[in-house]
Formats: structure tokens, C-alpha cells, sequence
């Protein structure tokens, strides 16, 4: 596989995987406004990955839809981060925060690729992303001094460090100066994946495996 | 009734509009804020049944669409229960009654979603039924009300269309897919009939009376039919009723629907009732930090 | 707070009510009202109001029947036609 296509398919995993997890608050957020934009942030994160796999789709000979959905759990590449089940606020929004800054960073990173259009891809990318910076923004704001807001930002910065190769780490660890106590902590790397992502996938890619190849 | 309610209610029947400060009689504004909390409360819970499909949906363009199509749902329940506040009734007083069982929501919204098939089905016949009701409530009496309605139309007009895309991919699919629709409407079919209430004739109905709704129970049940059995035929589908049929008068026949079904579905006895409630109160409950502390204003 | 939402559809439209939003701030406001009236792209602008600094004007007084004033004081029919008939133009 070309690293382009491993680029691709980290950036479209944890995309995917991520809005998966964002589209469980659905009917279930703490108000129906938030319900509302949480719902549009997990389909912004969708119509990334389904660029990126589009993108991929063409170097690997095959479709969006069947990277996205017909790969074994064990060949998606996305980190760790996302594939967890965080179905109480403060852990979810602490990492809708953490997860916006690394995303932040590798959007950066890849808009000064050589390739066109994986640049192209991320100038796109990064123009939606400021509304989503905006909107965990506002809720870091509002949560800065909620003890399980700052415990689920403890817990779950390892996990962000791992987002990012390790030499981007420290352009994360500058974008979120003031409540994480330690920077240098064990990143839990991308590679392995959780116990989680298998049941995850099943749900996933249930009613797609009911009939395989089939149109929908 | 006093003077002033049988000026009201001939300014209601010459076609007047109300306005949120305007002087209302005590029983229209308790009858109109039970009415479209029930409409706020409907949009909230059928956001349940369909949740669990964005999740499994087969294809990223079917993930982003019902994704779509549900956010909608949520944003009209926002948009009703502003409109139910202003007349009186704060949201966290309905949603309290919603999740303790006081307050109703609409039959479909009960019962169990089984395959991709009810995917469709929802979005193209459940959704189909409620718009009916909702252009005809564009006349409403309650001008806040009847304003939304045109935003919430406007976008139901979409869900429409996504579901009759989702049904075409599947009856010119794999046989399996094709059985998936027949079954799932061979399920449906008795709520959806029994959907827009008994056969009360407009002008007994409360609500007709007092200009909240604009059109009788029978009248959106014909038009369903009229505008929905056509197109179910066309695709080769069957209606699970021997009795269906279009007279020469262009009425259509069918067996009398299940209204102590209907009954006990709306007063919590449906198949998913209970359920859908207690996992709403449950976040309703986790979360209440969130809006306490947060959230206050 | 309650905040009212006016907007416009398109450049050079007028502002129109399309609703209003319950938010503890403008932030959580414009956030909010974002998505509610715009994430089909459907509106070109949004005016957000706090509900409190909107001075509503209902009541009007009319007792001495200024109708000069409006255009159905007019009775402009009946004078064209004499006018007409004293100049001899009346059409065919």
C-alpha cells in the first residue's frame, strides 16, 4: 500500500469511526440543540471520510463503500481514540476537544503536502473544521473547572497523543497548554485497536453483510 | 360560555390568527399547547426507532441522508416546544411528563423497526402520513404554530424523497431486499391505518372546533390512501388488506382498523413503549447536570 | 434568554422572524441558531435578538377617519369619468 493510501485510510478510518461514535448521542443530548449540532459535526465527519476513501478508492482500485465497509476490523487503521464508547458529556465532549486539536494538526500537516490533491483535500477539510473548533471551543470553555470534565481530559489525553505521529506530538501538547499536567505521558499508539472496535464493527457493517455486493 | 370565548371562537371560525400575547380562552390554550406537545413529544421519540439504522447504515450516501433526515426530526422538536413554552408550558415540564408516561406521542412511534426494510418504509409511508397532517396544520388558528409548520414541511419533503430512493434500491434489488419492503409493510400497515385517529367527524372533533387543526381524521386517512396505495401497487407490492379497495366515488374501503390497539399503543401499552421511555430518562437524567450548570441561563 | 431569529434568504431580501432559540448566552445562541436555520445552506444571514430588547407596537388609534391618508380614500373612478366625458376622450 502507498503511504498516500495509508495517509488516506488513517485520516478516513478515524473520521468514520469517530462519527460513528458521535451519531450515538443522537436523540439522547443533553438538549435538543445540542442534539442538533453534534448531529451535523458526526455528518461533517462523515463527508470527510467519505472524501478521503474516495481518494484512497482510486489508488486501490476499489470503491468508497467497500472500504469503508467491507474490510475485515483488524485492517482499519484508525486510533484508538476514536473507537471508544463515551456515552456520558463530559468524557465525550473532552474528547470531541482533544480529538479537534489533533485533527487540527495533521490537517495542517497535510495541507503542506506535495500532493495536490491530498492538500486539496485537507484546505477543504479545515474550512468546516473551524465550525467544529468553534463549537468544542465553547463547551472547553464552559466545562474548564467540571472535575470530570478535566478527569476524562486526563484520562484521555494519551489516547490523543497517539492521533498523531509521534513528530507532530508536540504541536498538540502546544494547543493545549494550560489543563493536561503530563505532556510527555505514554501515547497509546495507533495499530493495536481496542476490545471495542469489533463490536463496533459488527453493528456497523451488519445490515451491508446481510447481502453482499448488493446495491442499497 | 361567556361573551368574550363566543367572540373568539367566531373570530377562530371567520378564519382569524392568534398570536402568542393575545387574550385566549383558558380552554383553547390548554388545548392547544396538549396538541402540539403531543406533535413535540411525537418528533422527540421517533427519533429512537431510527437512530439505530445511521448506525448500520450499508452505505456512506444512506448514513449521511437518514443522519440528515433524523437532525431534522430532533430540530423540529425544538423548534415545537419553543412554540409550547411561549403558551406556557416550559420543556422541561413535557419532557417530565413525556418520560413519566403522562403525556402521549404518536402511535408509530411504538413499535419495533426490525430491518432496512422499515428504513424505507417509515420514510416514505410513515413520514407520507404525518405530512398530511402537517399541511393541513399550515391553517392552524395559532400563528406561531402554523409558522413553523412551513419549515417543518419544507423539510420533510426531503425524508420523502429519501425514502422512496431507499425503497426503489430495494424492490430492484435481491430478492431478499425486495422481501425485506413486503415485510416490513405487511407490519406496518395497521398503525399507519390507524395513525390519523378514529373516523370522529370533523365537526364533533375538539380540536376542528377550536380551529387547531383544519382537517378531520377521515379526510387525511382518504388522502394517504388516495396519494399512497397507487404508488405501493405500482411497485408490485401488496397491502395487507382484502378489503382495500377505491370505489366509483373515488372513496377507498378498508377494514375498520384496530382502535383498541390504537388505544392502548398511546397510553404507553405499545411494544417499544416502555423501553424508548427509559432510555430517554435515563439520559434525560444523566445529563441534567449539564443543563443545571451549564445550561442555566 | 430567548433569542428571536430573524432571517434572509437571499442578498437583498428583507429580514423576516423565522423562530427563536432558549440559550443561556449568545455564544450557545449563534451556535445553535446556526444549525437551526442554517445547515442546508438555506439562509444567507441571521439576525439574533435577545427577546427583551424587542419594543412591540400593537395598538392603534384611528378615530377620526383619516382616510386621506390610505389608498381606498380615493375614489378616482367616478371624476376620470366625468373628466372624460367633459373632454370628449372617453374611450371606446
Amino acid at each position: 500500500m502507498s503511504e498516500r493510501a495509508r495517509l488516506l485510510l488513517e485520516l478516513a478510518d478515524d473520521e468514520l469511526i469517530v462519527g460513528w461514535r458521535e451519531s450515538e448521542w443522537t436523540g439522547i443530548a443533553p438538549t435538543l440543540e445540542e442534539d442538533v449540532a453534534f448531529s451535523s459535526i458526526a455528518q461533517n465527519e462523515i463527508g470527510h471520510a467519505r472524501a478521503a476513501y474516495e481518494l484512497a478508492a482510486r489508488d486501490l482500485g476499489t470503491d468508497a463503500d467497500a472500504l469503508a465497509f467491507d474490510r475485515p476490523p483488524e485492517e482499519y487503521r484508525c486510533a484508538p481514540l476514536v473507537e471508544l464508547r463515551l456515552l456520558e458529556w463530559a468524557p465525550a465532549i473532552a474528547r470531541r476537544y482533544l480529538y479537534e486539536a489533533a485533527d487540527a494538526v495533521r490537517i495542517e500537516a497535510l495541507m503542506a503536502s506535495d500532493d495536490p490533491e491530498v492538500a486539496g483535500l485537507a484546505a477543504k477539510i479545515e474550512r468546516e473544521e473551524a465550525y467544529h473548533r468553534m463549537h468544542a471551543e465553547l463547551w472547553h470553555e464552559r466545562l474548564r473547572n467540571e472535575p470530570r470534565y478535566r478527569d476524562a481530559l486526563e484520562r484521555l489525553w494519551p489516547y490523543a497523543l497517539g492521533v498523531l505521529p509521534e513528530p507532530l506530538r508536540p504541536r498538540l501538547s502546544e494547543r493545549v497548554p494550560d489543563l493536561v499536567s503530563d505532556k510527555l505521558s505514554q501515547a497509546i499508539e495507533r495499530g493495536e485497536h481496542t476490545s471495542e472496535l469489533a463490536e463496533l464493527w459488527e453493528e456497523m457493517t451488519s445490515v451491508r453483510r446481510s447481502a453482499p455486493g448488493a446495491e442499497w | 360560555m361567556d361573551a368574550r370565548t363566543e367572540e373568539f371562537l367566531a373570530y377562530l371560525h371567520e378564519g382569524g390568527a392568534v398570536e402568542v400575547n393575545d387574550w385566549m380562552p383558558d380552554e383553547y390554550r390548554k388545548r392547544a399547547i396538549k396538541f402540539i406537545e403531543m406533535h413535540g413529544n411525537s418528533e422527540l421519540m421517533g427519533v429512537l426507532p431510527e437512530r439505530e439504522w445511521i448506525l448500520r447504515a450499508p452505505t456512506l450516501q444512506r448514513k449521511l441522508a437518514l443522519t440528515a433526515k433524523v437532525q431534522d426530526e430532533v430540530g423540529h422538536a425544538q423548534l415545537i416546544y419553543r412554540v409550547v413554552e411561549d403558551l406556557g408550558k416550559p420543556r422541561e415540564d413535557c419532557l417530565r411528563d413525556l418520560v413519566s408516561g403522562k403525556a402521549k406521542f404518536h402511535n408509530v412511534f411504538h413499535y419495533p423497526t426490525k430491518t432496512w426494510g422499515d428504513v424505507g418504509v417509515i420514510a416514505w409511508l410513515v413520514d407520507a402520513a404525518a405530512i398530511i397532517s402537517q399541511k393541513a396544520l399550515l391553517k392552524c388558528s395559532y400563528a406561531p404554530y402554523a409558522r413553523i409548520m412551513k419549515k417543518i414541511c419544507w423539510e420533510e419533503s426531503f425524508h420523502i424523497l429519501h425514502g422512496r430512493d431507499v425503497i426503489l434500491a430495494l424492490v430492484t434489488g435481491t430478492d431478499e431486499q425486495r422481501g425485506l419492503v413486503q415485510e416490513a409493510l405487511d407490519r406496518w400497515w395497521g398503525p399507519l391505518m390507524q395513525f390519523h385517529g378514529t373516523q370522529i367527524p370533523a365537526d364533533e372533533d375538539p380540536m376542528v372546533h377550536w380551529r387547531i387543526k383544519s382537517q378531520g381524521n377521515e379526510e387525511a386517512r382518504q388522502q394517504f390512501l388516495e396519494g399512497y396505495v397507487p404508488q405501493i401497487w405500482e411497485l408490485g407490492l401488496t397491502v395487507p388488506d382484502p378489503k382495500l379497495r377505491r370505489r366509483d366515488d373515488g372513496v377507498w374501503e378498508y377494514t375498520e382498523p384496530d382502535w383498541d390497539e390504537l388505544k392502548s399503543v398511546v397510553t404507553g401499552h405499545g411494544p417499544r413503549s416502555a423501553e424508548r421511555l427509559d432510555f430517554r430518562r435515563r439520559f434525560l437524567e444523566q445529563e441534567k447536570w449539564v443543563r443545571d450548570a451549564v445550561l442555566a441561563a | 434568554m430567548i433569542f428571536e431569529v430573524f432571517r434572509q434568504e437571499r442578498k437583498g431580501q428583507a429580514f423576516a422572524h423565522a423562530g427563536s432559540i432558549a440559550a443561556p448566552d449568545a455564544e450557545f445562541a449563534e451556535a445553535w441558531a446556526r444549525e437551526q436555520y442554517g445547515r442546508r445552506g438555506e439562509s444567507e444571514a441571521l439576525w439574533l435578538v435577545p427577546r427583551g430588547a424587542i419594543h412591540a407596537v400593537t395598538d392603534w388609534a384611528d378615530e377620526f377617519d383619516l382616510k386621506y391618508r390610505r389608498v381606498d380614500g380615493y375614489s378616482i373612478k367616478a371624476r376620470l369619468k366625468e373628466a372624460r366625458e367633459r373632454a370628449g376622450t372617453t374611450p371606446a
